[in-house]
Parts: structure tokens; sequence; C-alpha cells
């Protein structure tokens, strides 16, 4: 849910940020700094304005300076940027993860699915009593979690809404495709420019407030997400907001949902085949033995692969490159 | 990749030889000047990163193509060529050690033509994001697969194989780096000799006007290949020569921040011409492996040189050589001399006062328990009191504010320099 509104943004910029995700662990360690101070719903508000601010500085004093350069230039300064935040962020706030957890309100489960044998499946609300719990099985769903999807997907409709049914919206799409069409009409290019990227840092940001409560704020949490949303962007197809929304649900769903499956592929044959068919001394071996759980962190980049064999443009992509 | 480029050159023919047997005699002595076995290792170090910065920028320099998943290839190699010593100390295959690096060569094209099919189906930024994503794949797998990648602890083996030939048992650092050397020349000259080919022509042809190239009846896709494929190989010869120096492969070698330091690297040193790679790949090991010693804040001060060197000089280091080359080949270098030295002064001085101030808060952070002193460039510093930080700081803003004050008149010299450059060579075309 995480990296859909992440690459939301990435789509809509028309530059390839590779320090996306530096933004994104910037806003997490801002908003840890200033919950001591605001406390959190206030952080939630002004860190991603900051990392917004931050984002735009950056756009204004370098980024558009490489701008006439083309594309790699772009992309590399961007990457060297990623080196710099890192170290940074290292120096300010040390090497090991803070303590950065979710307030009160977000605390504890926000709903638990209860699975007695009297009375089958229901659901409640909050936590579930103790009492209930006691002889039936009962899964939590973190508030963090709920949270999470509940602004990932308020995000998604703003930006659409913005984009498609607003007269700003239009001046971006323009901007990104016919700057000088549009700097003719009288609209001011690269502000539009430093505005894109500002917000696109700033809902990096915000994603980072998010991803810094219901995961651990630490110096290599960029690096986690880093390459997945580039992933994400490929399978949904370049430029295509609709794609990288469906692309983030999937990958989502491939990342987790292999984890609950302990089989490989030689117990598949063996179950066929009957059993003893592969064993120890089967040439690739090694590989039959992985389980589906153990195969989980490639499964993104093995459909990438696929994808791209299969359908270049990815799965909803207009643009090509 | 539309960097500035230039396009002068000194003396087309008559330099060519000199410039060779220079580069084979640098190989050849370098050696003989550092003796201690660390600078040997660290002069093998730079041979193998010559080949493997060299290939990479058959890709970023010459196709224009980014890769962020290169080591892979140079990666896969080294595990090759580790494994297929293995076996040759078990007495399964019989093949020389000095040919080994083929062995790494071959595997590193060989997965190049696998992943290569795909990753060259785009050009550009897509590009580079599956090259990224294909590196990914290729790390997570080498966690899943500890009988190929040796997991944790890696893979290790043993150079020494069989009875020495003519004394050669590439037991001592000094056999084994001549045996890099040989290789480093070979594919040095391999790879300029590519350029000259029609496949290296059409190749940069393809970096800078796809649609052109597909006119004149080319598939874009499949000179992009054929350059990922070459570019494999000699990556793979780097990965191999780097299992023999080493004797031990780990995981590390596919990884993203061995990608990383290569692109870093090429394009510091510059990758519109030729030779930028191998100034980029002497201050690849000398920053790994000195620099890392030297301060805890590498990484930093790397980053920053690189944010600066792609604002300011995209050519990386090659072009700003050149640049000067040129002036001094009209006799007009004297002129900017006095102001690279003011330069030079002023910026060094900025330079140690933000120094000073990185190399403080480090220490506070990382060492706090050794107490607030620390030494600094022979002084003393004292992080826990206003006066270091007051000092440092104005340091840093008076060196920087002259440096800024000087680069302007430097700046106005240098225009009026390139332009009568150019005036002279339209008057010589002129009378030509």
């Amino acid at each position: 849910m995480l990296s859909s509104g992440l690459t939301l943004i990435f789509s809509m910029m028309g530059v390839l940020n590779f320090a996306h995700a530096s933004f994104y662990m910037v806003g997490a360690y801002i908003a840890y700094t200033l919950t001591g101070v605001l406390g959190f719903w206030l952080a939630l508000l002004v860190a991603p304005l900051a990392v917004g601010a931050l984002g735009a500085l950056f756009e204004t004093t370098a980024l558009r300076r490489v701008h006439k350069f083309g594309h790699v230039p772009e992309l590399l300064i961007t990457f060297g940027l990623s080196y710099v935040v890192l170290e940074l962020v290292q120096l300010i706030w040390g090497r090991t993860p803070v303590p950065f957890s979710p307030p009160e309100l977000l605390q504890g489960p926000a709903f638990t699915i209860v699975q007695s044998p009297s009375s089958g499946f229901s659901m409640v609300w909050g936590a579930a009593s103790e009492a209930l719990c006691q002889g039936a099985q009962c899964s939590r769903f973190p508030m963090t979690r709920a949270f999470m999807m509940v602004v990932a997907l308020a995000m998604l409709v703003s930006l659409w809404l913005l984009l498609t049914r607003t007269r700003i919206g239009l001046v971006i799409q323009a901007a990104l495709t016919h700057p000088e069409a549009v700097e003719s009409l009288g609209h001011n290019v690269p502000r539009v420019f430093m505005l894109v990227f500002g917000s696109g840092c700033a809902l990096a940001g915000l994603a980072g407030v998010i991803g810094g409560i219901t995961f651990v704020t630490e110096p290599a949490m960029a690096a986690v997400v880093g390459s997945i949303i580039f992933v994400v962007v490929v399978v949904g197809g370049m430029g295509s907001l609709a794609g990288a929304f469906v692309a983030s649900l999937l990958i989502g769903l491939l990342q987790t949902l292999p984890l609950t499956v302990d089989a490989s592929i030689a117990d598949a044959i063996n179950r066929l085949a009957g059993a003893g068919t592969v064993g120890d001394g089967t040439p690739g071996w090694p590989l039959l033995r992985i389980t589906l759980a153990q195969a989980a962190p490639i499964l993104p980049y093995l459909l990438l692969v696929l994808m791209l064999i299969f359908r270049p443009k990815g799965l909803l992509g207009t643009r090509e490159s | 990749m539309s960097l500035p480029t230039l396009s002068y050159r000194p003396n087309p023919w008559g330099g060519t030889l000199a410039v060779w047997g220079g580069f084979a005699l640098i190989l050849a002595v370098a050696p003989l000047f550092w003796t201690s076995s660390f600078a040997q290792t660290m002069l093998s170090q730079i041979g193998i990163a010559i080949i493997a910065c060299l290939a990479y920028n058959m890709l970023l320099g010459q196709g224009g193509m980014l890769s962020f998943g290169h080591a892979v290839y140079s990666g896969l190699g080294s595990f090759l060529t580790i494994h297929t010593l293995n076996l040759v100390s078990a007495g399964t295959l019989n093949i020389p050690v000095s040919l080994l690096p083929v062995v790494g060569g071959l595997s590193g094209m060989l997965f190049a033509a696998l992943l290569g099919w795909v990753t060259t189906k785009k050009s550009g930024t897509t590009f580079a994001m599956i090259t990224m994503g294909v590196g990914e794949l290729v790390w997570s797998m080498s966690l899943m697969i500890p009988e190929f990648f040796g997991g944790e602890g890696g893979i290790s083996g043993n150079r020494v194989v069989g009875k020495p030939v003519m004394g050669i048992s590439f037991g001592p650092q000094i056999q084994v780096y001549y045996l890099i050397a040989v290789y480093c020349f070979i594919s040095t000259a391999l790879m300029y000799a590519m350029t000259r080919t029609p496949l290296g022509r059409i190749l940069n042809a393809v970096r800078d006007n796809p649609e052109r190239v597909e006119f004149i009846g080319y598939d874009t896709q499949m000179v992009r290949f054929l350059a990922f494929m070459i570019s494999g190989f000699f990556s793979g010869v780097a990965g191999g020569l780097g299992a023999l120096n080493f004797e031990i492969v780990t995981a590390e070698v596919v990884g993203a921040a061995r990608s990383g330091a290569y692109l870093l690297f090429v394009f510091l040193g510059g990758a519109t011409f030729f030779f930028g790679p191998i100034l980029g790949a002497v201050l690849m090991v000398i920053a790994l492996v000195l620099l890392s010693e030297l301060t805890k804040a590498w990484l930093l001060y790397l980053g920053l040189v690189f944010l600066l060197m792609v604002m300011y000089a995209p050519g990386g280091l090659a072009s700003l050589i050149m640049m000067n080359v040129r002036v001094a080949a009209f006799g007009k270098l004297k002129r900017v001399l006095g102001h690279y030295l003011v330069l030079g002064i002023t910026g060094l001085l900025a330079l140690a006062g933000m120094a000073a101030m990185i190399e403080m808060l480090y220490h506070l952070q990382l060492n706090a328990a050794l107490g607030p002193t620390m030494k600094f460039l022979g002084v003393a510093l004292d992080a826990g009191t206003v006066a270091s930080w007051a000092g440092a700081l104005a340091l840093m803003v008076v060196g920087g504010g002259l440096f800024e004050w000087r680069r302007r008149g430097f700046a106005r010299t240098w225009g009026a320099i390139q332009s009568e450059i150019e005036h002279s060579i339209q008057q010589r075309e002129g009378r030509a």
C-alpha cells in the first residue's frame, strides 16, 4: 500500500527520482523529531511540508541546473543525493533505529477476526476481549496498517481528482509533455516543475511518517523500499497512475502471500509423481528445494522480468520511453 | 546522453604508440616502485578496477545506457571462476590458472546474454530501473542459494594449483599482479579497438540518435544487446581476476553497493572519454581502500563531490583534463595557472573548515566514549567547545567567500580564452 503512494508521484513527475526513498526516510526522521515537540498529529502535517520544502530547494538549486543536459544527469544527480542524504541522516540521528512508536490512538488492533468453533467467523472492532479469544482463534489487524490504507486511498483519490479535474492538474500534465507550449501560454514552467517535485517529495515524506510508525525508523529503511518502487513503476507502466496503483497492490500481495506457503517445487513433484522422485541427489536440487516462502523476496523482481518479456509496456502503460 | 563533448585530438596517429607504450610501461614498472605488499595488493585491485570500469563505460559512455546492476556480471564471473578453480584443485578439470579469468569472462557474457535480452529491450531511464531490478533479483537469489553463493561466508579457493610453469605458481602477489597487468593491457586494447569497429560506431549512434539508426536499417535493440554482451564479457574477466586475487568470493560482489560504486567512479573519471574510466578506477581503489581508512565520513564526501561534479563538470575528470590540454596546446595555460593556485588555496581553506565540522560531528556521534577531543589534520580539536566550531565555521565562510570571489574572475578569463581559441580555430579553418 505504501509504495502506491510513492509511485504515484513518480509517474507524474517525469523526472525519475532515485532519491525518492531518501525523502521517504527523511520524512520519517523529521516526524520522529517533531513528535517530541509538537505531538504526532501536528508532526504528521508538518513533516511532509518540511520534506516538500527540502525537495523544492533541491530542485531549484541542483536539479534545474542539470535539466538542460538531459535525462541521464538528472537521474545521476538524484542518485548522488541519495548517498548524501543517507550519510546526513546517519550523522544527525545515528546509525541505530530510533524508537518512533505510533500515538495512543493508533496502537493496538483496528479489528479482530474471531474464528471460534461454536459461532464460526465474526469480526469485532478494536481488540476482542480476552474471554472471547479463549477457545477461539483471534487474528488482529493492526491499527497502523488500517491508517496507512486510509491515508493511501485518500491520497490517491485526491491526487487523481487534482490531476484530472482541476486547472492546476491540466497545467501540470501539459507542462510535462509540452513545456514550450505551456510557457508561451503564460505559465511559469520552472515554477510548475518546482511545485511538482516539491509536492512529490512531500507525499514521499507523508508516506515516510506512516511507514516510520508502522515499520522501523532506521537508516536502512530507504534501501528497503528503494528498488521495489522502481519495480512497481515498470510493472504498472511508465506514466500511468492507475497502473501504479494496480501494480503496488499486486506486488504487495506477492510479497506477503507466499510467506504463508511452506512448500517447494520438490514437494510438488514428489506429491504428483509419488514420494521420493526427487531428492538430495537430483541435479538442481538446491533450486528445487527452495520453498515459496524463501523465494518471496525475489518474486517482485521475477515479475518484472516476466512482465518485460510478455508485455514491455507494463500493465496499463501508455507512454513509451 | 547529451553530455558536452570535445572533439579535439592533438595528434591523431603519431601519439598512439607513445600512449600505449606508456600505458604498458606504467603497468610493468609500477610494482617496482611500490614494493610493499599492501601497495601491490592495491595495484592489483586497480588493474581489476580498470577492466571493470572500462567495461561499464562501454554501456554508459558509449551506449548511453545507465546500468544500476552491473556488478551482477562481474560478480557472477567471480563465482564461476572460483568454482572452476575449485574443480581444478579437485582434479576434475584441467585448465591453467592463467586462463581462468577467461572462464569468468565467458560466464559473464553468458549471464549478460541471458539477462541482457530482457534489459536491453528498453533504453534510457527504463533501462536504468530494469537493471536495478535485475541486480536486486540476483542479490536476493544469492542469499537463497548458499550452495552456489556460499551464504554469508562466501566461497574460498586456492590459486596455487598444480606444478609451477617456468617458476610461476601464482603464489606470490607480484605474480598475480603481472597476470592482472597483462589481462588489463589486453582488455584495454581490445575495448579500445572495439570503439573503432562498425559496431562501436553504431553504438555511439544508438546513444545519440536511436531514431535515425532505425531508419538506416539497424536494430537498435540488437546493437545494445551486443554491446551489453561484450561489456558482460570484460566485466566477467575483471570478476575472474578478482576471484584469483582475493581467493575468496562473497555475495557482496553482486550487490547494489558494488554496482553503485562502478557508476559513481566511472562518472567521476569521465564517461565521455575512453581513458576517463581508467582515472575513475584508480580513484575508486584509492577511495575505497585509503579514504575509508582515513575518515568515517568518506561516503558523505564522496556523495558531495559526485553532486558537484554532475552539476558543474558533467564530463568528469577526463573532460577537465582535456579542456586544459586544449588550452595548453594553444599556449594559453600560463594565464590560468595563477588562478588555479589561488582557487586551490581558497578552496582548500573552505574544505578544511567544512571537513573539520563534519569530522567533529562524526566524532561526537561515534566516539562519544573517547571524550570530545580529537585530532584533525594534526590539529587538536575539542568538539565540545564553541571555539573550535566557530574557528571551523569562520575558516569555511572566509575560504568559501574568497573562493567564490576569485572563481568569478577565473570564469571571465576562462571564457575569454575559450572564445580566443574558437576564433583561432575558425581562422585556421578559413585559411585551409
